[in-house]
């Protein structure tokens, strides 16, 4: 039996403002507990919410980023239940009216591109936290986080794997770092998701029950216990169990999935207009001038990169994946007359593998953008091959100088002398009799090994073009 | 629409205010007044009324993305019921 | 002295006739002697009203002094005041010290004015007779077997009984207005979003706002001058230029069309009450008004539209009465939840009870549109009453209670006949319109009030017209006995 899952992500997203939504009280992560609570953070008798216009413009930046309607008025609406960490029993957040209505994202998984829509996003308040440390068997509560502003992402129910969840929420956790509206901090907090999980009989047009996982503040962690519990909901449905609607957390110690039990009871929220806020107005003139500030759009980046440095849609996808990588890549090729692929091809290359390795930001790259552009304009020049490149630009990272002087230092600069390539030449055919035989005898192969051998006798210095040009002359 | 006993320990619940039997009996029979006295609302056309949720048709003022509060843990604490390194006590809370 | 008018008291200030130590320590004497019985105010405390005193006194020799300064103001007990213990009427609040003050009590401060002391009121507001207040009922001065109205009981008794000169009121309902008509003095609620709620303890955020009660129109516009301005911590504070309320006093009133609207003379209203606003009305029409015959015919709406979004409001308001961060905590209890519900099944009284109850219901899934959304959108037609009325008359005028102060238990046993107690004075809410209770005359030698209803923002023409009446007659300077 074939079995297809179904996925939405409903993603809490810290706005990066100074204050809160709704106060003037600090957001800065980290501070004493409660010393960043005021009066409206821990909501005093007669205290009033204020709404922070920052935070209003941060929404209206997602919005256009994801080509997505910013609602000309919009309400505050408040959810009701009680829970220690939360202040007022109700969460002042968006219902009926929210800020920003559908939008659309789209993904790479592998080279395929796949459209993920976004049914709408909307202003809220995070909540305080509670210390599970024990006080003689109590709970601490802190509310320092208590009125942060969050932007809820609410997406369809558009993947269908664990992997096409995970990149959808890395191009999200990327987007709202490239609008400069989050600081992506996912130890933090900053970036929190939500995955809807339900599967279904392949072909079938009817969604299943869904678990919804809380709280996945790690992409690996949401890849784990995505795969858990799509598994964990396909035994129990051929076991002929049923699957009722649930909220889960997932442990990464065990890497299952199990039901919060403080949610056990079916909620009412309660929802009704905050009757301490009046209506959001948003005018297309307030829409255009955050437009004006806003930067370049990966989307819009990729379609220039294409056009511009005649980059593949894949290279171009996946150099503007971050905007420190497309920022690096543009450095670069700035400072380089050859071919721009070249550089695409170093940048998600040699550079993303190392970065990668030791989990660095390209920002922090001990290579700088200048510094690869000099060694890429080496390998231009025919100063020194491709593969002497590699070994360059290792010695670069390791500290060891820029380009120039490691290829000096270290005698790399490429032989294009022609008298001196013959002499390898006419050595390596001398000591290569078979080989040589091989290939007057039809087999082309045996050209690829005397290139081989010549390179070797080089010490990879010998330009490799002059190296077969010769070769092919002598072999008549 | 008529209450019922179960209702009223269910919005109980729902407002966490504890009732026994007998004030949940007293509370069905003062509530179904109530709701018999806002039942006169139910006889209205209100087609294409708009709800009105404030009196004056004015929009959201905002606030510049200022901090302007100050630490004031020690003040406000000390009105709390328990508190202890600077957090708000409560009992064990369960996820 | 007891009787003076604000200006007058301001004048003797001026004078130094008298400072504000001596006056703020007369009424003290007066609240020690008359408090026991009445119980118009819940917490005193001497040495703070009187170094605001010897400050105002400062103020004054300096020559800085603003109308107000130096006068001693009862404050509700519903305004956060700083280092002043903040009941609300709760048993919750009881040992609720505020940790900072209200707008309202930023803005007497700043006028110089002496903060006298909290006055009781029903418990978070809600009632009609201040019988909900844990902290015991307020007894009417004019008839201590009666009650003396609310929720702003503590305020309309202590005006009453001239334990000060004035004081701060709130009204969600008619909060201000029917305790100033059971208690025979002036109150006004001003335009919704006039005075800050900033600090205001809130019982329906989208209907509560805060007003003045004192002796007479002219004492309700000095108070109004202070309470009244933008508060940006407020946003539904509206962004107006400051006004000066007295503008107004002592215009002619030649022309000024009067609405009498059908729906508040018809059943339900007491006769003697009745009579009593007659007698005024053909006062005005002395003064030159005309009077015009209106409808408010969705008015019998504003109860049953009232009592389902105010509590809905309320049972969202006092959710934050958890025991957690401040207030009553129950001793005992087995877990979170179980604290939650014994803290709140302990901390606040029986009417509160209901009223979170009947607010969580008309909230809760499947109950939302036939309710709240209902309510809201009768609202709206209740709201457009009121706009139709006032393209043929400039204020509205009938009575602003049913009936006159009743005795104690009378309503309590059933609450939707305390409800009623608001018939005339909860559309004025509604609408967010402005809406005063002055002194017109007695029925069987109770106070019988005379309610102006004006359009958004008209208050200093309001007070004109109360003012006007009280330059014709004295009801409003008639004591009860024993005061």
């Amino acid at each position: 039996m074939q079995w297809e899952v179904v996925i939405g992500l409903e993603t809490h997203v810290q706005l990066q403002t100074h204050s809160k939504i709704f106060s003037g009280a600090s957001t800065a992560f980290g501070a004493a507990p409660n010393t960043q609570a005021c009066v409206v953070s821990i909501a005093l008798p007669g205290v009033l919410p204020v709404l922070n216009r920052e935070a209003v413009r941060c929404a209206i930046k997602f919005g256009l980023a994801i080509d997505a309607e910013i609602a000309p008025r919009s309400v505050f609406a408040r959810k009701n239940y009680f829970y220690p960490d939360l202040p007022k029993g109700y969460q002042i957040s968006q219902y009926e009216l929210p800020v920003v209505g559908k939008g659309r994202l789209a993904i790479q998984v592998g080279d395929q591109e796949k459209i993920i829509n976004i049914t709408r996003a909307h202003l809220e308040e995070d909540a305080g936290k509670s210390v599970h440390e024990d006080f003689h068997g109590m709970s601490g509560i802190d509310l320092n986080r208590a009125g942060t502003p969050l932007l809820e992402i609410v997406s369809e129910p558009d993947m269908r794997s664990a992997a096409e969840a995970v990149a959808y929420a890395k191009k999200l956790h990327e987007l709202v770092q490239w609008i400069g509206i989050c600081d992506g901090n996912m130890q933090e907090g900053s970036f929190r998701c939500d995955v809807n999980v339900s599967v279904r009989r392949a072909g079938s047009d009817k969604l299943g029950t869904r678990r919804e996982i809380k709280n996945l503040n790690s992409f690996r962690f949401m890849q784990q216990a995505i795969e858990y519990e799509t598994r964990w909901q396909i035994e129990t449905l051929e076991d002929g169990g049923e699957i009722h609607q649930a909220t889960v957390l997932f442990d990464p110690d065990s890497g299952e999935t199990r039901a919060m039990r403080s949610k056990e009871e079916a909620n009412d929220y309660r929802y009704f207009p905050d009757p301490d806020l009046l209506p959001l107005a948003i005018s297309a003139d307030d829409i255009a001038e955050v437009k004006a500030a806003l930067p370049e759009l990966p989307e819009v980046m990729k379609a220039r990169f294409e056009r511009e440095y005649g980059l593949s849609a894949y290279d171009a996808a996946t150099i503007t994946a971050s905007r420190a990588m497309a920022d690096y890549f543009v450095a670069t090729a700035a400072k380089f007359s050859g071919e721009a692929k070249l550089v695409a091809n170093w940048v998600m290359g040699s550079v993303a593998a190392k970065l990668n390795e030791e989990g660095r930001a390209i920002a922090d790259s001990p290579v700088t953008s200048a510094q690869l552009a000099a060694l890429l304009t080496r390998i231009h020049d025919g100063t020194i091959s491709g593969k002497i490149a590699k070994d360059v630009f290792a010695a670069m990272w390791a500290g060891e100088g820029e380009a120039d002087a490691i290829i000096d230092r270290q005698g790399l600069r490429q032989v294009s002398d022609a008298g001196a390539i013959e002499k390898i030449v006419d050595e390596v055919l001398a000591a290569n009799a078979v080989m040589v035989a091989e290939y007057k005898s039809g087999k082309e192969k045996a050209f690829n090994g005397l290139v081989g051998q010549c390179m070797k006798a080089s010490k990879g210095k010998a330009n490799p073009a002059q190296v077969n040009e010769i070769l092919r002359k002598k072999l008549g | 629409m008529s209450l019922n006993l179960s209702d009223v320990k269910r919005i109980a619940h729902l407002a966490r205010v504890q009732i026994d039997d007998a004030d949940a009996e007293i509370a069905l029979r003062q509530l179904s007044g109530i709701l018999g006295l806002i039942e006169e609302m139910q006889s209205v056309n209100t087609d294409g009324i708009a709800p009105m949720s404030h009196s004056q048709d004015v929009t959201q003022r905002l606030r510049d993305d200022v901090v302007t509060e100050t630490d004031q843990r020690a003040l406000f604490q000390s009105v709390a019921p328990a508190v202890e390194g600077g957090l708000y006590l409560v009992p064990k809370v369960i996820e | 002295m007891i009787n003076k008018s604000l200006k007058e008291l301001a004048a003797l200030l001026a004078a130094k006739q008298i400072s504000s130590v001596e006056l703020t320590r007369e009424f003290l004497a007066r609240i020690a002697r008359l408090n026991p019985t009445i119980n118009a105010f819940v917490t005193l405390d001497e040495e703070r009203t009187l170094a605001q005193a010897r400050a105002a006194d400062e103020r004054i020799a300096k020559g800085e002094a603003a109308p107000l300064t130096g006068i001693p103001i009862a404050q509700k007990d519903i305004f956060a005041a700083h280092g002043w213990r903040t009941t609300c009427g709760s048993r919750m609040l009881e040992n609720f010290i505020a940790p900072y003050d209200a707008h309202i009590v930023q803005e007497f401060d700043r006028a110089g004015a002496v903060n006298l002391g909290r006055t009781n009121m029903d418990e978070f507001a809600m009632g009609s007779s201040n019988e909900t207040s844990h902290y015991g009922k307020v007894r009417n001065p004019w008839d201590v077997e009666r009650v003396p109205g609310g929720s702003s009981g503590g305020s309309a008794a202590a005006v009453a009984a001239r334990m000060c000169p004035a004081a701060t009121g709130t009204d969600t309902g008619g909060s201000i207005r029917q305790p100033a008509s059971l208690c025979g003095l002036s109150g006004l609620k001003p335009t919704y979003g006039v005075c800050s709620r900033y600090g205001l303890v809130a019982f329906a955020s989208s209907l509560d706002q805060a007003g003045p009660m004192a002796k007479s129109a002219e004492d309700l516009a000095l108070m109004m001058n202070v309470m009244a301005g933008f508060d940006p911590r407020d946003s539904t504070s509206l962004p107006r230029e400051k006004e000066d309320y007295a503008r107004d006093l002592g215009k002619s009133l030649a022309g000024l069309r009067i609405g009498l609207p059908r729906e508040y003379f018809a059943e339900g209203l007491d006769s003697g009450v009745a009579q009593v606003v007659q007698n005024a009305i053909a006062e005005y029409r002395k003064l030159g008004a005309q009077i015009v015959e209106i409808s408010l015919p969705n008015n019998k709406l504003s109860i049953p539209v009232y009592y389902v979004l105010a509590p809905a409001e309320a049972s969202s308001n006092l959710a934050r009465f958890d025991g957690v961060r401040y207030g009553y905590r129950a001793p005992e209890y087995a877990d979170l939840n179980d604290m939650y519900c014994k803290t709140r099944a302990q901390g606040f009284g029986a009417e509160v009870k209901r009223r979170i109850m009947i607010g969580t219901y008309v909230l809760s899934a499947g109950y939302y549109d036939a309710y709240y959304l209902k309510a809201q959108k009768i609202r709206r037609l209740i709201a457009q009453d009121f706009v139709e009325a006032f393209k043929h008359c400039d204020v509205i005028m009938g009575p602003t209670a049913p009936g006159t102060a009743f005795k104690f238990g009378e309503k309590t046993a059933d609450p939707v006949q305390m409800y009623l107690e608001d018939l005339y004075t909860i559309a004025v809410n509604l609408a967010g319109l402005p809406g005063m209770s002055i002194p017109a005359g007695f029925a069987g030698n109770l106070p019988v009030g005379l309610q102006i209803i004006g359009n958004y923002f008209d208050e200093a023409k309001m007070l004109n017209i109360g003012h006007a009446l009280q330059q014709q007659t004295d009801w409003h300077l008639r004591l009860p006995e024993g005061v």
